[in-house]
């Protein structure tokens, strides 16, 4: 059994953000992440982050990972990482999360408290031969290409106009991967403009209004129809056939709760943040007061909040085990202030709507 | 090698030692410690595993070991997550066929 003060289950952004704020102030953390790196989807992004200076902006995703392992070797002595580890357990009587190592090896932790990062999971569309070889979620033709630099097809189709469905069209031709088009259900675009001109300025059509009928292709994708849709999102009778290799969805994320679940946290439904989400209070801790959330798997956003998000939970939960700084007030209210900031523009407006919905207490300024 | 990005004009790839590997007794290569499901797109296989009812084919579908859809037999252990385990050298990978028999 291994015993530390903080567990952080997912060594993403808000992974290791919380693992960086927890340790610096003396407390001993345990990080597990079932990749085989740590960053979680950081290591995927070619492209440059947003925002002000203090959220990495300027710099390309796969660079910030780099510099959030960096900032967390500092305090090397108190933390311990494990990747290829899932943790996929929790037993409430033991008080132990059970990990497992590869696919066989298995172990159990103790800690004094846990923060929950793990993120997100990739949402499916229902269409016939949605199982064929060849339909990929974005993130895992991200992976494909990105991380490990492997070619994932020669002609793709994207479903999903949102700001995944255009950042991975664009890597897709960074690739050299031949793109045949976005196809979106939505009459909008829904990501960031300056995506979505990036891959029309390179010839890719964008197809609103219009979603798969149909996937073909005997053992491996083929082809796919596409059919466009009327104002009120019913077929109109239009289609027209796509050849491609890969078909690539990004269509929405949600949540991966499991183990809040197991730990029976209050949840909520808020469809802004992605389905099911924690409660969470001011210092995004849980109902169970051993549980804090951070990153996606407190509500599909983005990296940047995720990083902010996993600093509150990590002071917050090193403070509370008795390690708690000086100046911990006026970091809490730092990171506050700018996780607000991130969420101040236009892009921001759904999910202040959905967190409108999430915290037990008041939040920490006025929605 | 095909199959792998040789030209990108963001990232330089920096791949392990290239170890030789078994898929379904083809001997095939790819780097040492990235996931065998990488490996096995990069030599063109699309098919890891067939469905226990319908025989369907079922490939690589989320990469961080969440979906099922890579599963394989892997040194003769089954419902191994492709995706998420590293390649070592002499590894013998198969197409799983319907649920997979665990080991005695």
């Amino acid at each position: 059994m291994l015993e530390t003060d903080v567990l952080v289950i997912g060594g993403g952004p808000a992974g290791l953000c919380a693992a960086i704020e927890a340790s610096s102030v003396g407390a001993s953390v345990v990080v597990v992440d079932s990749d085989l790196r740590l960053g979680g989807q950081l290591i995927k992004q070619t492209h440059k982050f947003f925002g002000s200076a203090k959220e990495y902006a300027g710099t390309r995703g796969f660079v910030i990972a780099d510099v959030l392992l960096e900032e967390l070797g500092k305090n090397e002595g108190r933390v311990k990482t494990f990747t290829n580890t899932t943790a996929i357990g929790y037993y409430p009587k033991e008080d132990v999360v059970a990990c497992v190592r590869g696919e066989e090896e298995y172990f159990k932790v103790r800690a004094r408290a846990i923060v929950v990062a793990t993120g997100a999971q990739e949402k499916l569309i229902p269409f016939p031969n949605n199982h064929l070889p060849g339909v990929y979620g974005a993130g895992a033709v991200q992976t494909f290409m990105n991380v490990y630099g492997v070619v994932p097809g020669r002609r793709a189709l994207m479903v999903g106009a949102g700001n995944i469905g255009l950042i991975v069209s664009y890597q897709l031709l960074q690739a050299g991967v031949d793109v045949a088009g976005i196809v979106e259900f939505m009459p909008r675009v829904g990501g960031y403009w300056v995506h979505a001109a990036k891959v029309r300025r390179l010839g890719v059509p964008i197809y609103l209004r219009h979603t798969i009928k149909e996937a073909h292709g005997k053992e491996v994708l083929e082809g796919v129809t596409v059919m466009r849709l009327d104002g009120e999102g019913r077929p109109t009778g239009d289609e027209f056939y796509v050849e491609c290799d890969v078909l690539c969805l990004a269509v929405g994320l949600s949540p991966t709760l499991d183990i809040l679940w197991q730990a029976g946290c209050e949840m909520k439904y808020v469809p802004q943040l992605g389905g099911f989400v924690p409660i969470r209070n001011d210092q995004m801790r849980t109902s169970n007061p051993k549980f804090w959330v951070a990153g996606d798997a407190a509500g599909i956003e983005e990296a940047s909040s995720a990083m902010l998000e996993g600093r509150v939970a990590g002071l917050s939960a090193a403070s509370y085990l008795g390690y708690r700084p000086a100046d911990f007030e006026v970091r809490m209210k730092e990171y506050w202030g700018r996780l607000w900031a991130l969420r101040a523009g236009e892009p921001g407006v759904k999910v202040m709507e959905g967190l409108r919905h999430v915290f037990s207490c008041p939040a920490p300024i006025s929605l | 090698m095909k199959g792998w990005i040789e030209d990108h004009p963001i990232l330089e790839f920096k791949h392990p030692r290239r170890v030789k590997f078994y898929f379904d007794g083809v001997e095939m290569e790819g780097y040492e410690g990235e996931p065998i499901a990488m490996a096995l797109h990069a030599n063109g296989v699309r098919v890891y595993r067939r469905t226990p009812k319908y025989d369907h084919p079922r490939g690589f579908f989320c990469a961080i070991g969440k979906c099922s859809s890579c599963f394989m037999v892997v040194d003769g252990v089954p419902n191994v997550r492709t995706c998420i385990t590293p390649l070592r050298e002499g590894m013998r990978v198969e197409t799983q066929r319907g649920r997979g028999n665990l080991r005695a």
